[in-house]
C-alpha cells in the first residue's frame, strides 16, 4: 500500500516483468494439451509428464512422498523465515527516524506476516497443519533462513536487509514463481509482487543516507560492510555441498542452481552500488570479460554452518521471542476457541 | 489556548501516541493474524496523526512540520490524552484501551466531518471510517475475552477496571474546540456499555478519574515512550531521512 | 494446551464490481467472524468495495476431472488431504 509513496529508480531491474512472465506460463502451460497418460494407468508416468509439460501439480493430484516432503521442508522453512524475519525490522519501528519511513516499515513488517501466512497455507495444502509446522519450528526441529540470526545495529540496518536481504530473496524467489507445484507457485507470484516494494524502499533508505550528512554516509557504509557476506551466504551452500538441489531441480522445485543465483545476485548489485554511491566490502570484485560476469570472494560457509546450528548472534534470541509469543498469546487462542464452541452450542440449541 | 490548533494537536498527539503504542505488538500478538490486524490499526492512527499534526503545523505557521512537531518536542508539550500512553500490559488490557479509545474517536471524527473547517472535515471523513472498524475489532475481542475462559474473563475485566477511570479526560468540556468533546459522553457511554454488557463484564464504579495529558502533564511513561521513539531522529539534528 | 486445530477456512474474493468471486487462499479462525476479519486484513488490505466469502475448508467437497474414484475415494469429500493426516517423520534432518 505505500508502494509509490516514494519516487526512484528501479533497482531491480525487470523482476516484476519475471513474475508476470511466470503468471503467463502458468496459464498457458495449462492451455497446453499433454500425452494421453491416464492417472488410472501408471501415477508416477502421469505425475512426470504434468511435471514435463511445465503443468502444476495440485494438492489432491498423486505425487511421490519424497516430492511431497521436500515441499513441505522447503515451504515451511520459507514461512518461517517471513515470520522470524518481522523482527530485525521490526526492531526499529519505535525509532523510525521520521513518521513517513515509519508507515512503510511498519507496513513492510506487516507485509512480511501475510506472506508467512500465505505459505503456511500453501503448505497446509500437503496434509501438514499450520499447528504442526509452528510446533517444529517452537521446537527446533525447522529452521529460517540464517540471515535474521545476525543483529540490526543501525537504522542504515533496515536499509541494508531491504535491498540485500530482499534483493537476495527476489532472486531466489522469481524462480519459484514457475515451481511445479501449484499453490506454492501462485503463493510465490502474491508474494513477489509485494516485494518488490520491500527491496525498493530499502534502497531508498540507503539512498537518501548515502547522499546524506557524513554521518548519514558512514552509517549506511558499516552496514553494507556487514550485510553484503551473510547475504551471499543466503543462497546456501557451493553446489558441490548442496545436499536436496539436484532432486529437486528434476522435480522443477528448484529451477537454479546455488551458485547460478548467487552470481546473479552479485552481477546486479555490483552497478546498484555505484548509484548508491556505496563500496561492496570484497577487494577481489572485478568484471570477467570471458566469463562475462563479475568474480567475487566467497561468503564464509564455515560461518553459514554455525549459524545453522544454532550458534549465531540472535538464534536463542529470535527463538525465544517467537516461542514467548506464542505462549503468552495462549490464552487469548483459548478464549476464541471457547468462546466459538459457546456459540456453536448456543445455535444448536436454538436450532 | 487557541481553539483549532491546540485541539488539532491534541488529537494529533492521541493518534501519534496511540499508533506507537500498538505498533510494539508487532511481532507479539496473540496469533499471527492478528499481528496484521494490529498493524493496520496502528497504520490507521498513524496516518491520522500526520494528517492532523501536518495542519496543526499550519495553522501553528511556525514551519514546523509534521516530524518536527513528533520529534522535537518534549513530553511537556505533548497534548495526548493519558489513556494512550498507558502501557499495553496484555492483550485484554490493550483491547480495553482500544475500546475506549475508538468509541470516542468515532463520534468525535463523525462530528468533526460536519464541522466548518475543510481540513478538519475532510480528516474527520477519512479516519471516522477507520475508527468504526477499530471499534468493531475491539469489541469483537472483548465479547471474546470477556465471555471466553475463566482465565480471559478475569483478565479482560481486570483491564476494563484498570483503563475506565482515564476515560473520563477525553470528555472534559472544550466550548471553544471545532467539536466540545463534552457532546460526545453520551454515545460514548451508550457504544461502552452494550459492548461490556454482551461481552459479560460489569462496568466499573467511577471513583478517581485522574487528567493532565491536555496540559502536558502525563503520566510517568510517556516521556519513555518518547525518548525511544525521538532518539534517532534527535540523534543527527537537521538531517534528511 | 490442548491440541485441537483451530479451523481453516476458504478465502474467496470479488475484486471488483461485475467480477465473481475468485478462491484467494485459506486462513485460519475460530468462527466466522473473525474469520471474514482475518481474510480482509491478509487478502484485501483493506481495500473498499470488495466482497469477501469464507467458508469452513470442511464444508468443501470437491472433486478434480483428473481423478478417478479408485485414487481418492477415502478423502473424495475434502479439498486437501487434510491437517493432521501426514505427520512429519521424526529425525529428518533439517526440517
Amino acid at each position: 500500500m505505500y508502494g509509490n509513496d516514494f519516487p526512484g529508480e528501479d533497482p531491480p531491474g525487470g523482476l516484476l516483468g519475471e513474475v508476470e512472465a511466470a503468471e503467463a506460463a502458468l496459464r498457458a502451460a495449462a492451455e497446453r494439451g499433454r500425452g494421453a497418460i491416464e492417472p488410472s494407468e501408471d501415477l508416477a508416468a502421469y505425475f512426470a509428464e504434468v511435471v514435463a509439460a511445465d503443468q502444476k501439480i495440485e494438492p489432491r493430484d498423486w505425487m511421490p512422498e519424497a516430492y511431497r516432503r521436500t515441499l513441505i521442508r522447503q515451504i515451511a522453512q520459507h514461512a518461517h523465515s517471513e515470520i522470524i524475519g518481522m523482527q530485525p525490522e521490526g526492531n526499529w519501528i519505535s525509532r523510525a527516524p521520521s513518521l513517513k519511513r515509519k508507515a512503510i516499515l511498519l507496513a513492510k513488517v506487516q507485509d512480511e506476516a501475510g506472506h508467512g501466512l500465505y505459505l503456511y497455507a500453501a503448505a497446509e495444502t500437503l496434509g501438514v497443519s499450520r499447528d504442526e509446522l509452528v510446533d517444529l519450528l517452537l521446537n527446533g526441529r525447522q529452521k529460517y533462513s540464517s540471515i535474521f540470526n545476525y543483529p540490526t545495529l543501525s537504522w542504515a540496518d533496515v536499509g541494508a536487509i531491504g535491498w540485500l536481504v530482499d534483493g537476495a530473496a527476489i532472486v531466489n524467489q522469481v524462480p519459484l514463481c514457475r515451481c511445479s507445484y501449484g499453490p506454492y507457485a501462485r503463493a510465490m507470484i502474491r508474494v513477489c509482487k509485494e516485494e518488490s516494494f520491500h527491496q525498493r524502499q530499502g534502497y531508498e533508505i540507503l539512498h537518501t543516507l548515502a547522499h546524506g550528512t557524513p554521518a548519514q554516509k558512514a552509517m549506511a557504509q558499516e552496514s553494507v560492510d556487514r550485510w553484503w557476506y551473510p547475504s551471499l551466504a543466503m543462497f546456501g551452500p557451493p553446489d558441490g555441498d548442496s545436499t536436496h538441489s539436484a532432486q529437486s531441480m528434476a522435480w522443477k522445485i528448484k529451477r537454479f542452481s546455488n551458485d547460478e543465483l548467487r552470481q546473479r545476485f552479485v552481477d546486479m548489485c555490483v552497478g546498484q552500488a555505484e548509484v548508491l554511491g556505496l563500496h561492496i566490502p570484497d577487494p577481489e570484485l572485478r568484471w570477467n570479460e570471458e566469463r562475462q560476469a563479475y568474480d567475487f570472494t566467497q561468503p564464509d560457509y564455515d560461518e553459514l554452518m554455525r549459524v545453522i546450528k544454532g550458534n549465531g548472534p540472535c538464534n536463542r534470541q529470535r527463538m525465544e521471542h517467537r516461542r514467548r509469543a506464542h505462549s503468552e498469546g495462549a490464552w487469548v487462542r483459548e478464549a476464541a476457541a471457547a468462546y466459538a464452541a459457546k456459540r456453536a452450542e448456543k445455535e444448536k440449541v436454538a436450532a | 489556548m487557541n481553539g483549532p490548533f491546540a485541539f488539532t494537536l491534541a488529537l494529533g498527539d492521541d493518534a501519534l501516541v496511540a499508533a506507537q503504542r500498538l505498533a510494539e505488538w508487532t511481532t507479539r500478538a496473540p496469533e499471527m493474524e492478528e499481528d496484521i490486524a494490529l498493524a493496520n490499526i496502528a497504520l490507521d492512527q498513524l496516518g491520522a496523526a500526520r494528517l492532523l499534526l501536518s495542519y496543526a503545523g499550519e495553522l501553528e505557521g511556525a514551519g514546523r512540520d509534521e516530524d518536527a512537531l513528533a520529534f522535537l518536542r518534549d513530553d511537556r508539550e505533548f497534548r495526548n490524552c493519558l489513556l494512550v500512553e498507558l502501557p499495553n500490559d496484555d492483550f485484554a488490557v490493550t483491547m480495553a484501551k482500544l475500546l475506549v479509545l475508538s468509541a470516542y474517536q468515532v463520534p468525535l471524527y463523525t462530528a468533526l466531518a460536519d464541522c466548518p473547517d475543510e481540513r478538519l472535515a475532510a480528516i474527520g471523513g477519512k479516519a471516522r471510517k477507520e475508527s468504526a472498524y477499530h471499534l468493531d475489532h475491539a469489541a469483537l475481542w472483548v465479547k471474546r475475552l470477556g465471555d471466553g475462559t475463566e482465565e480471559s474473563h478475569r483478565r479482560m475485566q481486570a483491564g476494563v477496571d484498570q483503563i475506565w477511570p482515564y476515560a473520563d479526560e477525553l470528555f472534559a468540556a472544550w466550548p471553544e474546540a471545532p467539536v466540545d468533546p463534552a457532546t460526545l459522553r453520551s454515545d460514548f457511554d451508550h457504544t461502552v456499555s452494550a459492548v461490556l454488557a454482551e461481552a459479560t463484564l460489569t462496568v466499573p464504579e467511577v471513583g478517581w478519574t485522574p487528567v493532565g495529558g491536555r496540559d502536558g502533564v502525563h503520566t510517568e511513561h510517556l516521556s519513555y515512550l518518547l525518548a525511544e521513539m525521538q532518539v534517532l531522529h534527535r540523534a543527527h539534528p537537521g538531517a534528511r531521512w | 494446551m490442548s491440541q485441537q486445530h483451530t479451523p481453516l477456512w476458504e478465502v474467496f474474493v470479488r475484486a471488483r464490481r461485475g467480477l465473481a468471486h475468485t478462491h484467494v487462499g485459506s486462513l485460519h479462525a475460530p468462527d466466522a467472524e473473525l474469520a471474514l476479519r482475518n481474510a480482509r486484513d491478509l487478502y484485501t488490505r483493506r481495500q473498499e468495495g470488495v466482497s469477501i466469502w469464507v467458508v469452513p475448508a470442511s464444508a468443501i467437497t470437491a472433486s478434480s476431472p483428473d481423478e478417478k474414484d479408485s485414487f481418492f475415494d477415502p478423502a473424495a469429500d475434502k479439498v486437501y488431504r487434510h491437517p493432521t493426516f501426514y505427520e512429519v517423520p521424526e529425525g529428518v534432518a533439517h526440517l
